[in-house]
């Protein structure tokens, strides 16, 4: 998918700018285009940093284990065919608060743990079962509480303020979470009325 | 809307302080640790060079030849009419398939429209609110071997239609147009 996008926005620009008399502004582009790619990623490096590092404070503290404690009594009730004390729900508890705090490396493994345990829980079926959904849902929908990265490139085009969109990232965050829920949950129950008739 | 620019402007410097505190009350060795977190932050940053160099590049050259302002031409009227400027449509459509692509997407919107401006924020809140359905999806399914999908695929693309609508309401309502 990726793969054809990218070819597509290459090919119909060439063939555009043969119609369109551009091709000295697109041999530019390809120039420029790629400079701006290193500064850019050059520039991610300071706040990546610096966000990483502290976010190891925070894990080695047992900061992120104390966040999952207090998340579980309402993660319980979104993964309910998880029994109590299954390792699946530490695993996906331990996900979600990585990705909270944009740990996105420790994030993956962890999901894929969590995935393991809930496939055991499916007697090892290579279905989809009811909670890998509704933590796949919630995975996709972000649950990112600071966009590192998205601050750094801000910082980078000189912005007044490139912290200010953390509360709007927040508030838009916290919609697409609970409507991720919502969607996932009505599909639940259209999926099993489907089985009962 | 105030209260939402202030958490913004608190909420980096007193998680900070939190951390360091907490660190230190726990006895962790919090300088050391935090130049090993660090040294992950460099890999990161230069392993997604080349994504972002493919990308901008091939965006660049499509914005360049004039078939950007071409395409965008047809859909700007169609989306203003509900609010939306025709600028965010690519990024709304590439997030869920690409994160490298979405955020070459999105900093060139930064650069083009300025990252104060209305369209340079609004990129910014979609970039942070939604994540990469497609990439998600096919490492989790794919690490453990589950071949059907269920709905998985349909909810979580219907959660970025919802997490890229809220960042449109938001962005709107607390920095105007």
């Amino acid at each position: 998918m990726v793969n054809l996008i990218w070819v597509f926005m290459f090919v119909i620009g060439i063939v555009f700018a043969i119609f369109n008399g551009t091709i000295g502004a697109v041999n530019e582009a390809i120039f420029t285009g790629a400079k701006e790619a290193v500064t850019l990623c050059i520039g991610l490096i300071s706040i990546l940093v610096f966000w990483l590092g502290m976010m190891k404070i925070a894990e080695d503290a047992g900061m992120l284990k104390i966040l999952a404690k207090l998340f579980e009594p309402i993660v319980k009730k979104l993964f309910p065919e998880i029994p109590n004390e299954h390792p699946a729900m530490g695993y996906v508890l331990s996900n979600m608060i990585a990705n909270m705090f944009g740990l996105g490396n420790a994030a993956t493994p962890l999901g894929i743990k969590a995935m393991e345990e809930m496939k055991k829980l499916n007697n090892g079926s290579n279905e989809a079962s009811r909670s890998m959904i509704t933590f796949l849902a919630i995975n996709t929908s972000s649950l990112t509480l600071i966009p590192t990265t998205v601050i750094a490139i801000r910082m980078n085009y000189n912005s007044a303020n490139p912290t200010d969109i953390v509360g709007t990232t927040l508030l838009a965050t916290m919609c697409s979470t609970i409507g991720a829920i919502i969607i996932d949950r009505y599909f639940h129950y259209r999926r099993s009325r489907k089985k009962d008739e | 809307m105030g209260i939402v620019s202030v958490i913004s402007m608190w909420f980096i410097p007193v998680l900070i302080g939190l951390i360091l505190i907490y660190g230190t009350f726990k006895k962790v060795p919090t300088y050391e640790s935090f130049t090993e977190g660090g040294k992950e932050g460099i890999k990161i940053a230069v392993s997604i060079i080349p994504f972002l160099v493919g990308m901008l590049v091939a965006i660049s050259v499509f914005r360049a030849s004039g078939a950007l302002d071409f395409l965008m031409g047809f859909i700007r009227p169609v989306l203003e009419a509900i609010g939306v400027p025709a600028e965010i449509a690519p990024l709304a459509f590439i997030r869920p398939i690409s994160g490298t692509a979405a955020l070459g997407l999105t900093s060139d919107l930064m650069a083009t429209h300025g990252p104060d401006s209305f369209i340079g924020r609004l990129a910014a809140t979609i970039q942070g609110s939604t994540d990469t359905t497609f990439y998600v999806l096919t490492v989790y399914f794919g690490a453990v071997g589950i071949k059907k999908m269920g709905d998985a695929l349909k909810v979580g693309l219907l959660a970025d239609l919802v997490g890229i609508s809220a960042a449109i309401i938001v962005v709107t309502l607390v920095f105007g147009k």
